[in-house]
């Protein structure tokens, strides 16, 4: 079973909650995904519309467990700030921290990152850095107290899948007891599901389903690819080889040319 | 007195955070502040006493990734 900072988990699809056409779809992907974590964001509320209030009230309905996250924030102190803000609000310690490094790729800021982590942790948050598949990276932010890495698999948004098969492949077997779940750039369930058959603890979607013509279908799809690749991952997947070889038993062939 | 409200400027009579957030319309809402770029917690909003041109950040839960 899938262990988060001390929470044990059966889904392992994390799903975002922006880009939704409406409200309703919102609800019904969340459901459809099966998924027990929703990440969420903090925004600018008017005190004449409270639109958030409304939002809030969608989410705690849904009875999922919310990861916050830092998106958008470019600095240390912004992202250490929000961070605050958002464990007031959202009553967690849980924080997805991302702290952005490139306005282009959205890639993190990783020197950044393992700042805000180390602040973080010390102040008793439990951080989920957005990082990539950097090795050296991922030993400062376990250094820095992260119990959780979530590297992407290719930039926010783009829906391209796993960018560096190698470099996730490596991270993963440098690290193979920490969880690892991967975040940004998965576009379809066979993205997810080879994330998993490689030995990935999770993913998290978020425009992938968003975007989809039918995101409720698409979540559901993407439960089952979750599944499917965690399954194929357990129980050992073939070594790959450059020859044929029959499949079919050679010996007793009838001869009837 | 004017201070900047997630951006835009407001008039206030309110001396301390809490009252402004009333003032604002804000009242039990779910939301966090900061206060000049510093994170204020709720316990703290009515000891927080507020100057020109202050910049307050009124957060709420909103849709994310």
């Amino acid at each position: 079973m899938l262990k988060l900072y001390g929470i044990e988990l059966q889904s392992r699809l994390l799903l975002g909650t922006a880009q939704y056409p409406s409200p309703a779809v919102l609800t019904t992907a969340v459901r459809a995904s099966r998924a027990q974590i929703v990440t969420v964001s903090l925004r600018r509320e008017s005190g004449g519309e409270r639109a958030g209030q409304g939002f809030w009230s969608i989410i705690r309905e849904l009875g999922v467990r919310v990861l916050p996250n830092t998106a958008g924030c470019h600095s240390v102190k912004e992202a250490v700030t929000t961070a605050q803000m958002a464990r007031e609000v959202f009553n967690t310690n849980w924080i997805k921290l991302e702290v952005i490094g490139d306005e282009d790729t959205l890639q993190p800021d990783l020197f950044g990152l393992v700042e805000a982590a180390k602040l973080l942790a010390a102040d008793g948050f439990e951080v989920f850095p957005y990082t990539t598949e950097d090795l050296v990276a991922a030993a400062r932010l376990l250094d820095a107290g992260c119990r959780v890495l979530m590297p992407w698999g290719a930039p926010i948004g783009t829906g391209l899948g796993l960018n560096n098969l190698l470099g996730l492949k490596t991270l993963r077997a440098r690290y193979p007891d920490v969880p690892l779940i991967i975040d940004a750039g998965i576009g379809v369930p066979s993205h997810a599901a080879r994330a998993m058959e490689i030995g990935f603890d999770a993913v998290l979607i978020n425009t992938a389903v968003a975007r989809a013509v039918d995101p409720a279908r698409m979540a559901e799809a993407f439960a089952q690819a979750v599944e499917a690749g965690h399954a194929a991952f357990l129980a050992g997947p073939m070594e790959p080889r450059d020859q044929a070889t029959p499949s079919t038993p050679v010996i007793g062939k009838a001869f009837l040319s | 007195m004017r201070i900047l409200v997630n951006g835009a400027w407001r008039d206030t009579g309110a001396t301390n955070l809490e009252a402004a957030l009333e003032e604002l319309g804000y009242g039990d809402s779910v939301v966090a502040t900061a206060l000049n770029g510093e994170f204020i917690p709720v316990p703290s909003r009515t000891a927080v006493w507020l100057a020109e041109g202050d910049r307050l950040e009124v957060l709420a839960p909103m849709q994310g990734g």
